[in-house]
């Protein structure tokens, strides 16, 4: 779950990493009196979860309130990327003498953090990996102890930075490495850290996203942050089909039917589990077809878990038929699955013998499943038929 | 031979009282495995199909040899469970449990690693060696299971529970069998990589080749490259990579946690061409794997 | 309305307390419940949840029976 920028900074205020000072305004005359009491001149940023604001036109500097107002006005009109901005935020203009780079993340390879510090800030950091290696310091540190100041001096230090500079951006550096740690980030970044006229440095822009599966544990900094609609902040606003699919999944703890997204094809997918379902989207599109939407059946979801999953997807509009596919099943039960799509469909009014274009779901427990799906009529196939190839059976079916 | 565990090898379940877990407590009883005991707390004195149910797992530890132990609590519990395993002196364990936040299993990944525990997961189904033994819910019921996993000579690894599985049936149906098959875990972050196995399917003289399933999202696909290029492992790979529709999609999640296409390095594509320079070849199916395998075997056997 | 299973208690059964608790402690899937009369009954809702789990069918011997309606 990504932060917007001002999130993010107030998220670094909260460790006390310096900030120029802004306001977040969220119609163009609250721009336009942020503009006023900051004073000089301000650059406009649309708060946007998406990367090259800058290039969209997301970005604008203006020397007077009336023309923050002019150029608030058009920011929050700016989609980028589809997504509409939050809201934009002001800040006071600065003269910036150098600009750095600071990131903690996650190096899985290693299966520890890592800090990545550069003093050649603002541009594409991979870039400046290749091609001015010296410029990019690393530095590994434990997950489990607390956090080692020393570490920060040290990705600071390899870059050649001593002095003053080097104490002030160490302790930047820490800041953000320990907003890392505690608050379950996978990306804590600001890029870049100023270096003002008067020798002071300011994180100018700043990016975090939240590991999703940890933010149960964080709702004291979510509310402190006014954070409540964790659902939204995807890499694409989600669909209303997309909203009800989750709400079904989290109605039941047992197991997964979920993880729905929407495409506009023909053909509904219950598929399943995470590799499965990569695996048969892949093979429904190697076949010619256009999946409706990709999913995820697994952890042996209950049979109304998986009933409703397919009621909803047999409800979009365009979906005649489902096909009801996954790997060999170990923990997901075939004869509950079985009986949750059947429910589903009769449930939507449907005959599951005409709904449901394709079963293969081998393993666990198919003696049982296919006496159920015998029982309606529904085709099905067992593990000798592969999932390519059942794959291209249900796309040819759906095609008629 | 197999990797990591042996018909003898003795383990307990933490967690066996949970829905789950009383359905893959009778399909490993079934399968033949040593399940010794479960851990549960508060409900000491209790069994699960006959396995006895424990409050600690120093209850089992004090008393008998426990090699392994299978975590299958829920996300909230799971690290304090690893630890407790770890803490118990175990030296194999399986998390199965998902959606552990990636910093809790970092903490227990490296406790782990200084008290030289073989950690397998987390989010994953285990591992089996055919017609020896299992840890965890790979292949389902017991007969379902001895059908998709015939011993043999193929070491299979995958990041998907399920297309373990799929695969070794594949490898099974074609006569080439499964020596062992690991169920490595769809998280970022997992115990054990395709790199930090492959010594030991190296070192097994049963394995002749090897079958892996990957996605897009990670490094792991560069780290097996990587060790493929400088081990000189002989071992022939084949490898199957699913999710790549995935790269007109970056930044968006599919499946496990650890899919998710960050950047160029992470997508299907990069890691295909990454896989095939290290002399790894890409099955476009599944059921083209075992027939890559068969030829790489064939070469090498009439090459030596 | 459940459609794939259907759980038939005795009477004997309803009207054994500890036998009760029993099936309502090992239902994996909540199948179980106390009426108002303190007898053992079925929760309509979870029982095509039913996983054949046959704990309840252990506890209770030939008192509780699972019925596949598929089968039939």
């Amino acid at each position: 779950m990504r932060f917007y920028e001002f999130e993010a900074k107030q998220a670094l205020a909260r460790r006390r990493v310096p900030l120029p000072k802004s306001e977040l305004a969220r119609t163009p005359e609250e721009a336009e009196a942020a503009a006023e009491q900051l004073g000089g001149p301000v650059v406009l940023k649309s708060q946007v979860l998406s990367g090259g604001r800058m290039k969209a036109g997301g970005v604008k500097f203006t020397d007077s309130p009336a023309e923050a107002k002019q150029a608030a006005a058009e920011i929050l009109a700016l989609e980028i990327n589809n997504l509409k901005p939050a809201g934009v935020l002001v800040e006071e203009r600065r003269t910036v003498e150098q600009e750095y780079f600071a990131a903690v993340t996650w190096d899985t390879r290693a299966k520890r953090p890592v800090i990545i510090f550069s003093d050649m800030g603002g541009i594409d950091i991979e870039e400046v990996a290749e091609q001015h290696p010296e410029h990019v310091a690393r530095m590994h540190f434990s997950p489990s102890r607390p956090f080692p100041d020393f570490s920060a001096k040290l990705a600071v230090a390899n870059v050649g930075i001593t002095g003053g500079a080097l104490n002030a951006l160490s302790r930047m550096v820490a800041a953000l490495a320990g907003a890392f740690i505690d608050h379950d980030l996978t990306l804590a970044e600001i890029n870049p850290i100023g270096r003002l006229d008067d020798g002071s440095f300011v994180a100018l822009d700043a990016h975090m996203d939240m590991e999703d599966e940890a933010r149960g544990r964080h709702t004291a900094l979510l509310d402190e942050l006014g954070i409540d609609d964790p659902e939204a902040r995807k890499a694409r606003p989600p669909t209303q089909f997309e909203l009800d699919a989750a709400a079904n999944n989290d109605a039941d703890p047992r197991g997964i039917a979920g993880n729905l997204v929407e495409f506009d094809g023909n053909i509904g997918l219950i598929i399943g589990a995470g590799g499965g379902s990569l695996t048969l989207f892949d093979a429904v599109r190697a076949a010619g077809g256009k999946p409706a939407n990709y999913c995820e059946i697994g952890g042996n979801p209950s049979v109304g878990k998986a009933a409703g999953l397919t009621k909803l997807v047999l409800s979009q509009p365009g979906v005649d038929k489902v096909a009801v596919m996954m790997s060999i099943v170990s923990n997901t039960r075939v004869d509950i699955v079985a009986r949750g799509v059947i429910k589903g469909c009769i449930e939507a009014g449907r005959d599951p013998a005409e709904a449901i274009a394709i079963f293969r779901i081998p393993g666990s427990w198919e003696e049982e499943g296919f006496v159920i799906l015998d029982k309606y009529g529904v085709e099905y196939v067992d593990r000798s038929v592969s999932m390519h190839e059942a794959a291209a059976r249900a796309v040819a079916k759906v095609a008629g | 031979m197999s990797i990591l565990v042996d018909r003898d090898t003795t383990f307990i379940i933490q967690g066996i009282t949970g829905r789950e877990a009383v359905t893959m407590t009778r399909e490993l009883l079934d399968y033949g495995s040593r399940l010794i005991g479960g851990v549960t707390p508060g409900r000491k004195g209790r069994d699960v199909h006959g396995v006895p149910v424990e409050d600690t797992v120093r209850a089992f530890t004090e008393r008998e040899q426990v090699d392994g132990a299978v975590v299958a609590v829920p996300p909230a519990f799971a690290p304090d469970a690893v630890n407790e395993a770890i803490e118990a002196g175990i030296k194999l364990i399986v998390v199965v449990t998902e959606n552990i936040p990636r910093r809790q299993v970092a903490q227990f990944v490296e406790y782990a690693k200084q008290e030289d525990v073989r950690l397998i997961g987390p989010n994953c189904l285990g591992l089996i060696s055919p017609g020896k033994t299992r840890l965890g819910g790979v292949g389902g019921a017991a007969e379902s299971t001895r059908v998709a996993f015939q011993p043999g000579v193929i070491g299979v690894m995958s990041r998907s529970g399920g297309m373990t599985t799929e695969i070794a049936n594949s490898l099974s149906e074609a006569g080439l069998g499964v020596s062992t098959a690991v169920s490595i875990g769809g998280d970022a972050i997992i115990g054990s990589t395709y790199a930090e196995l492959m010594p030991l399917f190296d070192a097994d003289p049963e394995t002749k080749g090897i079958a892996i399933y990957s996605e897009p999202g990670g490094r792991a696909e560069y780290e097996l490259a990587e060790y493929m290029a400088e081990s000189g492992s002989k071992l022939p790979v084949v490898a199957f990579m699913a999710g790549r529709f995935m790269d007109e999609m970056p930044g968006m999640r599919f499946g496990h946690a650890g899919t998710i296409v960050e950047g160029r390095a992470d997508t299907a594509t990069e890691k295909i061409t990454n896989l095939a320079a290290a002399g790894i070849a890409v099955a476009e199916r599944i059921e083209e794997i075992p027939q890559r395998l068969k030829e790489r075997i064939e070469q090498i056997e009439g090459a030596s | 309305m459940a459609m794939f299973i259907r759980v038939d208690i005795d009477d004997a059964v309803r009207q054994d307390g500890d036998l009760c608790k029993q099936l309502i402690e090992v239902c994996p899937v909540d199948i179980f419940t106390l009426d108002e009369g303190g007898r053992v009954s079925t929760v309509e809702d979870n029982v095509d949840e039913c996983t054949l789990c046959d704990l309840c069918t252990d506890a209770a011997g030939d008192g509780v029976r699972v019925v596949k309606l598929y089968r039939e």
